[in-house]
């Protein structure tokens, strides 16, 4: 099974702000806003900043406190690839880091892979775990992890 | 004759091909029809598959596509065949409540839910008083399964008391803890049952809306979650008239974004209302001034989740399982290095050895257990001394433990206990909100100080002790304030794995 590489969009404030309108009348709108844009874009981009908080009514630093507070928004496009590595205790136990370690190391040279941390996905049972291009693995080793990165 | 054949697609399952062996059964042309369903909880069986052979569902597991074939023909010979699943003693020895339908029924039919005896207790809900409800859920002895322990009912009760134009059920989905999985286990096995207890938590206290605060992590949870409440809404279980009885309720599920902060309540209300997960000071308690300053219940999703139990079965039922003052069922879960992991739903009392020898079988690498760490990364690492401690809320805290969220994580005798301390500060440092000072400095300076005890400095030790105790008065929330529970754990349960820890007496011998 070949993971499916996420598709974005290229960064465009006008469907930023559509998207942002689209939301504002939700209570507490920011995160579900900011969600739908690293959805669509794979990112935030700091053109979106000013973009929310006109039509949200907050400052600019407002909004780029949120969006740095929390791990999962990202600053600059990722790679065609997304793996994100348990690193927590219970895939610790198991060797997540020597497998975090290894993945990011073979990765490193590669702009289309996005290495990320991630503590626990939810998979403790069956550890090693890593979500690949938002599908969850358990069990894994370096050399599966590359190769499902891979599409083998 | 069709064969029934029962196929997980919770998230673990997946991860070990659940879907692949779903498509070989659906290319073998064999006449079949299969149901999807959550998982059992017998996670290293992941994916098992459950054939329907003479009324009973028998398993057959761990499965791969090539097996598919030769399971279809050759049925109960087949070599990975385990028998009917209920009689599989890690699961027949449990006591499931909140579980019982998880990994039975298709977690998004309705129809399967109330054929397993789903909305029973909101249906008794709506035809009492406000506080019967809330008094039933405190007769119960309910405590909060997010970790504190907290009485749920005397919660409910305070947002009952209070009176405000809006009211809030906040279900607390950020399940954050490493070695903990049970609240995905149920929001992707039995969401219904989620819902439902909102739901009731809304009829008792007056409150019209819910939130689910849901991990980003969990992407499996969130599609079942948000496929059930459209169902539910449509069901009129849910929206402006629930079952019939006049009283709206309605919710929404919300992702968080990657901060495990956000599983503290009042963090977790801030990323709600769409800023930074910093944590509120309290007074005032989220019951009187939560969710957009209006009263609010905010509970994990197996105190939600126990909650139809209690108003369908009445709260002596529930209260008839456990012990002392930890009443009802626990479910454990097990991880990290072992052999058999999963959900264990039983009554409070069982004892860590039971936990890890008689359902896990030891580790996964067949190493000796050295350490088990309970209630995710901040609580303690226990030695193999401690094993006949029973998992309740009581005995665990006069240990200096705590069970929290009911997470057992082992690790064989190749762990390094020194590096696991080192790490909770390392954890602390990379998930503190930023607002007490111990804890947004204390956490990196610790995991600075213990890198100087590996390297062979006995002294810092002291330092690092001294440390735990600043982060532990001076921090607001559980974060700061919890990490000396790992870190002191590993100190003094396994003094071998900290280089001249007692530099005073290594001085005198050599003077």
């Amino acid at each position: 099974m070949k993971p499916q590489a996420p598709r974005f969009d290229a960064f465009d404030a006008d469907a930023c702000r559509e998207i942002a309108q689209d939301l504002a009348n939700h209570e507490g709108p920011l995160l579900p806003i900011l969600h739908a844009l690293q959805d669509r874009f794979g990112y935030i981009d700091q053109a979106a900043l000013p973009v929310i908080a006109d039509v949200l009514n907050l400052s600019r630093a407002e909004v780029h406190g949120v969006v740095t507070f929390y791990h999962d928004f990202r600053s600059r496009p990722p790679g065609r690839h997304v793996v994100k590595i348990c690193r927590a205790e219970a895939c610790q136990a198991l060797g997540a880091q020597k497998l975090f370690d290894e993945v990011a190391a073979a990765s490193a040279e590669n702009g289309a892979v996005t290495v990320e941390a991630v503590y626990c996905l939810g998979n403790c049972a069956l550890s090693p775990a890593a979500l690949i291009d938002g599908d969850l693995h358990g069990r894994l080793d370096t050399t599966r992890t590359l190769d499902l990165v891979a599409g083998r | 004759m069709t064969t029934k054949i029962y196929v997980p697609c919770d998230a673990a399952s997946l991860s070990m091909g659940a879907e692949a062996v779903a498509d070989a059964i659906r290319e073998s042309g064999a006449d079949v029809a299969v149901t999807r369903t959550g998982t059992r909880g017998l996670l290293w069986l992941e994916p098992l598959l459950e054939i329907e052979i003479s009324g009973r569902r028998v398993g057959f597991g761990p499965v791969t596509p090539d097996d598919v074939p030769g399971i279809l023909t050759r049925g109960e010979a087949h070599p990975l065949c385990l028998g009917p699943v209920e009689d599989i003693p890690y699961l027949k020895s449990q006591q499931r409540l909140t579980f019982q339908r998880c990994g039975v029924i298709d977690p998004v039919s309705l129809d399967d839910y109330k054929a397993h005896g789903g909305l029973k207790g909101l249906t008794h809900a709506v035809a009492m008083a406000p506080q019967a409800i809330v008094e039933e859920v405190t007769e119960s002895g309910l405590r909060g399964r997010g970790g504190a322990g907290f009485p749920t009912g005397i919660k409910w009760n305070t947002v009952l008391k209070a009176k405000a134009p809006q009211k809030y059920i906040v279900c607390n989905a950020d399940e954050g803890d490493s070695g903990t999985f049970a609240d995905r286990i149920l929001m992707e096995g039995d969401p219904f049952l989620l819902i439902e207890g909102m739901a009731i938590a809304g009829r008792a206290v007056g409150a019209t809306r819910g939130y689910i605060y849901l991990r980003s992590e969990y992407p499996h949870a969130f599609r079942t979650l948000s496929r059930a409440i459209e169902t539910a809404r449509a069901a009129g279980v849910l929206g402006d008239d629930v079952l019939g009885s006049g009283v709206a309720f309605d919710m929404e599920v919300r992702l968080g974004a990657g901060a495990y902060i956000c599983g503290e309540e009042t963090s977790l209300l801030e990323s709600l209302e769409g800023r930074r997960g910093q944590v509120r000071f309290k007074p005032p308690l989220p019951a009187v001034e939560g969710l957009f300053n209006k009263p609010t219940v905010i509970n994990n999703v197996l105190s939600l989740a126990a909650v139809p139990t209690i108003l369908a079965e009445g709260a002596a039922y529930y209260r008839d399982f456990g012990t002392g003052r930890s009443r009802g069922t626990l479910p454990i879960q097990l991880g990290g290095n072992v052999k058999r992991g999963g959900l264990i739903e039983r009554a409070f009392g069982l004892s860590l050895r039971e936990i890890v020898e008689d359902y896990g079988g030891g580790t996964l690498t067949g190493q000796p257990v050295h350490a088990v760490q309970v209630g995710g990364p901040l609580g303690a690492y226990w030695p193999t001394a401690l094993f006949d401690t029973p998992l309740d809320y009581e005995a665990f805290a006069a240990r200096g433990g705590m069970v929290g969220h009911g997470g057992v994580v082992v690790f064989d005798d190749t762990v390094d206990m020194a590096q696991q301390a080192r790490f909770a500060f390392e954890f602390c440092a990379i998930e503190s909100c930023g607002k007490c000072t111990p804890c947004r400095i204390g956490s990196t300076r610790g995991a600075e100080t213990m890198d100087r005890v590996i390297a062979g400095d006995g002294e810092a030790v002291n330092l690092v002790r001294d440390l735990c105790g600043v982060m532990q008065d001076g921090s607001l929330c559980a974060l700061g304030g919890l990490t000396h529970m790992p870190v002191l754990s590993a100190l003094d349960n396994f003094p071998d794995h900290f280089p001249n820890q007692f530099p005073g007496a290594a001085r005198d011998a050599a003077e």
